[in-house]
Order: C-alpha cells, then sequence, then structure tokens
C-alpha cells in the first residue's frame, strides 16, 4: 500500500501553481487552500484554466512549476496512491456509452479495488440513490443529459472517496437536474466529502462554501461568496429608466464606471470605488436628457467577477504593451 | 498487476465488443471475404478472355485448333476478323484481349515445325498475358486426350509462336494457387485486422474520455494493455480457425505440419501485430490518424512480406526492410508448417526473430503509455 494519508483539516493545498502550454500560461501562480468537507468552486470563463488546474491537483497533467500538496500526498509524485481516494468526474460524459447503467458501475466498482461482494451491494445501493432503479439495463449512451451526469457522480463516488473533482459538471443540464445534482453534492459533504467543482453559472458559484475566481489563469480573488460581494458594498447601483441604451452610452462615459449590464428594464451599473459616482451619474443622465432612478443595490457574484476580471485587466496592460 | 482489475477490463471489452456490430461483421466479414476474393479471382482470370480468330488458313486442321483453343475455356471469340492487321486494331482499341492468327500456310508449317501460329495478347495486363501462356501451351497440330485438354503434354508441344508481345512468366497463376496463398492470408487478415482494431479501440477511448476517467482511477497501464490485447488475440485465433477451416472445405489446402505449430506461429504474429497496434495508438491522435498509421505498416507488410512476391527476388534493401515486418517471418514459419511440413523448431531464427519484435514493441508501448494527460 502506499503511503498513508494524514488526517488534517486541509485537504488541497497548492503554491505557485503554473502550467503552461508553449507560450501560453494555463494556470499562472495560483495559490489554493481547500479546507475538508467543503464544497469549493472554480468560478471562470471557458479558457480560465479550472480544467487544467483540476487535472494538474488530481494528478494528471505535471504542472510546469510549483508545490501541489493533496490529502497529505505531494502531487504528481505519489499521484497513484492519491487514486484511490478521490473521485473524478470528467467535463465531457466519460462512462461508457456502450455499457449499461449497471454494467459501467460494476467495471468502477472492480477498477477502484472494491471487493466483488461488497461491489455487488454498492452498486445496488448506488442505482437506487441516483434513481436508476428501472433503468440499471439502458445503455448509458441513450440516456439524456441530467441522468448521464447523475451516473457519472454515481460512478465518481463508488468507492467514498474523501475527494471529489468535479469539472463543470452541469454544464450540458436543464435547471431542474442541476438542483437535484447540487442537492447530492450537499449530501455528500455532509458525510464528509470535499469537493472542488468548477462552473460558469454564478448561481452555482454562490451555493460553494468557498470559491475562487479565476481569469486568463490567474487566480484573480478568493474566499466565501459574502466575503467576496462584501468587497463590493456601495459599488453597485441599479438605474431604471425607459431609455437604457441612450442611457447605457452616457454612462459609460462617467469616470469611475467599470460597466453597466442592462437587465430587464434596468440597467445594473459597476462603480470603481465608493467615491461619490451615484451623484455623477445622475448628473450624466439628467444631462442627457435620460429620465432615471438610481439607487444602490446588493453587490452579486457576477459583479464581483466583472470587478476583478477588470482589475486584472487594467493591471495587465501595461505590461503586455512591450511583449506585443 | 491486479487480478479483478484486469478481469474487470476483459468482461468491458467483451460486452462493448458484442455490442459493437460492425467490428464483430469485420471480424468474420474479413477473412471471408479475402478468402473467396484471393481464392477464385485467381481462377477467374483464367476464362473468358475477349479474344478473336482470323483463321486465313480454315482447313479442318485449323478448325480443330481452334476448337481446341476455345475448349480450354481460355479465350472467348467476340468479334469476327479476317486478318492479323484486323486484329492488332482490336487489340489497340481493347475491344479484345487475345488475338489469334493462322496464317494461310498453317499445314505447311506445321510439317515444317514451325511456329503456326500467332497468339497476340494484350501485354498491358500482365495478368491477361499470363493467362494467355496457358493458351499457348495446348498441343498444336495432334488431337489432344479427350478427357482433359488443359493439361498440356510438354513432348507433344512445338515451342511457342511468335507472338508480338512476349509472354513473361511474371506472376504465374498455375504456380500460385490458393494452396499457396491460403496460408499467407492467414497472415494478411491478421497483419490488416490487429494492428487496426487494437491501435483504434484504444484512441478511440482517449477522443471519446473514456481515458481520462480510467488513468484517474487505480488501473494500471498494464492491466489496460493486457485487458485490451487478450480479447483482440481470441478473436485473432478465431480468425485464424476461420481461414484453415475454409481453406480446407473450399480450396483442399492441406497442413501437412502439425495443426499446433500453425497456431503457434498465428498466436506469435497476433501478438507482434497487437504490441504494434498498442504502439500505434500511443502516438495516434485519432482514429483517422490510427487507421493511417496502420495502413503505414499494412501496405509494406503485403507487398514485401514474400505473400506476393518471392522474396529472393527482391532488391537488398526491400530485404532488410522486409525482416523487420513480422508478416515476412510469420508467411516463412506457416509455409514451411503447412505447405512443408516442417517442424517450427527447424525454423527457429524466424520465431526468435517474432519474439524479439513483440519484446520490443510491448515494451515501447508500455513506456510510452503514461497514466498522465501530457
Amino acid at each position: 500500500m502506499g503511503p498513508t494519508i494524514v488526517k488534517n483539516e486541509i485537504a488541497i493545498r497548492a503554491r505557485g501553481l503554473s502550467k503552461h502550454f508553449g507560450s501560453l500560461k494555463a494556470v499562472d501562480d495560483v495559490d489554493l487552500t481547500v479546507h475538508r468537507s467543503q464544497v469549493y468552486g472554480f468560478l471562470g470563463p471557458n479558457g480560465s484554466g479550472k480544467s487544467t488546474s483540476i487535472r494538474m491537483l488530481c494528478g494528471l497533467l505535471t504542472p510546469t512549476a510549483g508545490e501541489i500538496e493533496v490529502l497529505g500526498l505531494t502531487i504528481p509524485e505519489q499521484a497513484e496512491a492519491l487514486r484511490q481516494h478521490i473521485g473524478y468526474m470528467t467535463q465531457q460524459f466519460s462512462l461508457f456509452a456502450d455499457l449499461t447503467v449497471r454494467e459501467n458501475l460494476e467495471f468502477l466498482a472492480a477498477v477502484q479495488n472494491l471487493p466483488s461482494k461488497k461491489a455487488r451491494l454498492r452498486v445496488d445501493e448506488l442505482l437506487e440513490e441516483y434513481h436508476f432503479e428501472g433503468r440499471a439495463g439502458q445503455l448509458a449512451g441513450t440516456m439524456s443529459g441530467g441522468q448521464k451526469q447523475r451516473l457519472a457522480l454515481a460512478g465518481a463516488v463508488i468507492h467514498k472517496p474523501e475527494l471529489l473533482f468535479l469539472d463543470e459538471p452541469t454544464s450540458a443540464v436543464d435547471p431542474e437536474s442541476r438542483r437535484d445534482f447540487w442537492e447530492k453534492l450537499f449530501e455528500l459533504t455532509e458525510a464528509g466529502t470535499t469537493i472542488l467543482v468548477s462552473t460558469h453559472y454564478m448561481d452555482e458559484a454562490e451555493r460553494c462554501h468557498r470559491l475562487a475566481i479565476l481569469d486568463r489563469g490567474r487566480l484573480v480573488a478568493d474566499g466565501s461568496p459574502a466575503e467576496l460581494t462584501g468587497t463590493l458594498d456601495g459599488r453597485t447601483l441599479l438605474v431604471e429608466t425607459e431609455m437604457q441604451y441612450r442611457a447605457k452610452q452616457l454612462l459609460v462615459k462617467v469616470p469611475g464606471v467599470i460597466s453597466a449590464a442592462q437587465i430587464g428594464n434596468s440597467l445594473r451599473v459597476l462603480v470603481d470605488s465608493d467615491r461619490d459616482c451615484q451623484r455623477h451619474i445622475e448628473a450624466a443622465l439628467s444631462a442627457g436628457g435620460v429620465g432615471a432612478e438610481v439607487r444602490p443595490i446588493t453587490p452579486s457574484l457576477e459583479d464581483v467577477f466583472v470587478a476583478v476580471t477588470h482589475q486584472q485587466s487594467n493591471a495587465e496592460s501595461p505590461q503586455e504593451e512591450p511583449e506585443a | 498487476m491486479n487480478g479483478r482489475r484486469l478481469f474487470a477490463v476483459l468482461i468491458k471489452e467483451f460486452r462493448q465488443m458484442r455490442r459493437d456490430r460492425v467490428t464483430l461483421a469485420m471480424i468474420v466479414g474479413i477473412p471471408i471475404m479475402q478468402l473467396v476474393l484471393f481464392g477464385y479471382a485467381i481462377n477467374l482470370n483464367l476464362r473468358n478472355l475477349p479474344a478473336a480468330i482470323a483463321d486465313q488458313s480454315n482447313t479442318s486442321a485449323s478448325r480443330q485448333q481452334v476448337m481446341d483453343m476455345l475448349a480450354t475455356g481460355v479465350i472467348e471469340p467476340v468479334v469476327s476478323a479476317e486478318t492479323p492487321e484486323q486484329l492488332l486494331a482490336l487489340l489497340r482499341r481493347g475491344e479484345i484481349s487475345v488475338g489469334v492468327a493462322i496464317p494461310y500456310d498453317y499445314e505447311r508449317r506445321l510439317a515444317l515445325g514451325q511456329e503456326a501460329i500467332q497468339i497476340m495478347v494484350d501485354g498491358s495486363d500482365t495478368v491477361v498475358q499470363s493467362a494467355a501462356a496457358q493458351l499457348a501451351q495446348v498441343p498444336i497440330g495432334e488431337p489432344p486426350p479427350e478427357n482433359d485438354t488443359r493439361l498440356p503434354d510438354r513432348q507433344s508441344s512445338i515451342p511457342l509462336p511468335q507472338s508480338p508481345v512476349s509472354i513473361v512468366s511474371f506472376y504465374n497463376p498455375q504456380r500460385v494457387s490458393a494452396i499457396n496463398i491460403v496460408p499467407g492470408l492467414i497472415g494478411i487478415i491478421l497483419t490488416m485486422t490487429m494492428v487496426m482494431f487494437t491501435a483504434v479501440a484504444i484512441v478511440r477511448e482517449r477522443e471519446r474520455g473514456n481515458m481520462e476517467l480510467l488513468i484517474a482511477t487505480p488501473v494500471s497501464s498494464a492491466e489496460l494493455m493486457i485487458g485490451k490485447i487478450l480479447p483482440y488475440g481470441l478473436i485473432g485465433l478465431i480468425q485464424t480457425s476461420l481461414i484453415l477451416l475454409l481453406g480446407k472445405l473450399v480450396f483442399q489446402v492441406p497442413i501437412r505440419g502439425s495443426l499446433l505449430d500453425v497456431y503457434i506461429a498465428a498466436i506469435l504474429l497476433i501478438l507482434a501485430n497487437l504490441a504494434m497496434g498498442l504502439l500505434i495508438s500511443t502516438r495516434a491522435q485519432s482514429q483517422f490518424q490510427a487507421m493511417q498509421m496502420t495502413f503505414f505498416v499494412f501496405l509494406p507488410s503485403i507487398l514485401l512480406s514474400g505473400f506476393m512476391f518471392p522474396f529472393d527476388g527482391m532488391p537488398h534493401a526491400a530485404q532488410w526492410l522486409a525482416e523487420l515486418l513480422p508478416l515476412t517471418h510469420f508467411i516463412r514459419l506457416v509455409r514451411g508448417v503447412m505447405l512443408r511440413g516442417a517442424d517450427i523448431l527447424e525454423l527457429w531464427p524466424d520465431v526468435l526473430a517474432l519474439l524479439v519484435f513483440i519484446v520490443l514493441m510491448m515494451t515501447f508501448a508500455i513506456l510510452r503509455f503514461r497514466k498522465r494527460l501530457d
């Protein structure tokens, strides 16, 4: 057997994690700490380095630089010992489409070293728990997106891993299935499992205990959703007006306005800092002949995301110019 | 290596294989199709070549000679012609493949022992040439034995008539019979299917993302590879048995040596090809690339192994290259055992060559297969 797993409060710790593909810095100097029994989220757009980070953390990719410790094991050196303690759900459905639900689970149980008797019980248990009673004989490839995700999750937890990596598990799933899926995740954390999940849905990110926002390979913010939105207190405004398009054109010219996004009949405006932007905005709108009501609004994770990625590109642009 | 995990991979492969109708059809279809094509195409070559006959002599003797030639079934008159010039024109236009010209002085030439008949052959097709060679062996001037007109009696036949195109015994269908083809065909089919099946099977798992899931589990590279190889190896043995059985039933191909030796040779070739397929799978990025690489191996195998052309007739460079191909060694083994009744141990250099090939390929494949994505 491999080295024993040290039980401590921290499930994943990464320092200076980087992965370069040629000149592309897919992941760039990321520090990360994930506590046990939590749902930790990676939030970021496509290409922000979420999948690459997850693959490095479970030992499938070798980092260009940085140190990783997962469940007390040094990765990638001790990746083989780690495998039986983790479950990994890939972004793309990766169970066997030409095997039935039961056959897939039986295969995974055996591959995860469950003794045959235990495996049979566990497969039956999962079939019931994940609502596959009537479908055990159905080919996995013929199932709907939501069912496939459920099956993939069942497969990933078949050996009751301490740590689950889920790479955009709900990207191809309808809202109701997504909700059910998250219920399952919280049941798992309740039982002590640590979950690292990547997503580009804000509503999912809000459900995480803690999350990291990734942008072009960098970790630009991390903390609990409340901490993250707390940093934006007083910086989000709602502009209610009949002339949204005209208002938006005026707003983006006001100094201190970072973004103005149209949400239905109103505009959601993110401003620079707690300078007295509200007054500037009101002034600019009335000068432009747009009647509007401006009032502060509670910041959302989306605002956090816009704010931090904006900072990031501002900080980056002076450095990038000489290269280009 | 863990027995339960290996067994799980094996079961999974068999279950997937059972549902893959196309592959199953190929497993049975390819050997049957090739056996029939190679086995019968050769006989078909000899029959019903479009021909014209210009009998200028038009005597009872010449007419008898024409009847004898027609009786061979090699040629079938499709147009009429009166002069050799007309025959040449027909030949040039591609209307006929064979022209038979019998001169006015046929009987006098016969009496003098001179060339009495001219056979004009479309030399642009070597197979037609060789078919016509058989025609030239029809005894001239004497009534052939009633029972068999196709067996030439060398004593009674006079020299070949001069023809405008020389008849070269390049790929003589009389020598290369189904008996000669079938043993080699086992090797051809195993090379074609085994390399491709394994290479494609693994690349397909990578393309579908199954591999990423698998390498994140405790299953080892060796378990994955052996779990892949064994089911396909079994298929290879089924194919071998199918060809041997059909060869025996349809073409009466003998197995003069021991059947066990034939299977030992087949297993060696199967393992060599599966190992090569594994190595290809570690390189290929897509199923299509895997197929292309397979053909890169398959074509030289067919051409250089001695299956199609005699090994000793090839230039030295080609011979050295052929020595690197497992099929070359298998063909020597299987022909030795099946046709000459040799013991496989007498042919130990080829056994050794195959073993070395297997070990090398397998080592490279396992070294190259990493449980990593990069």
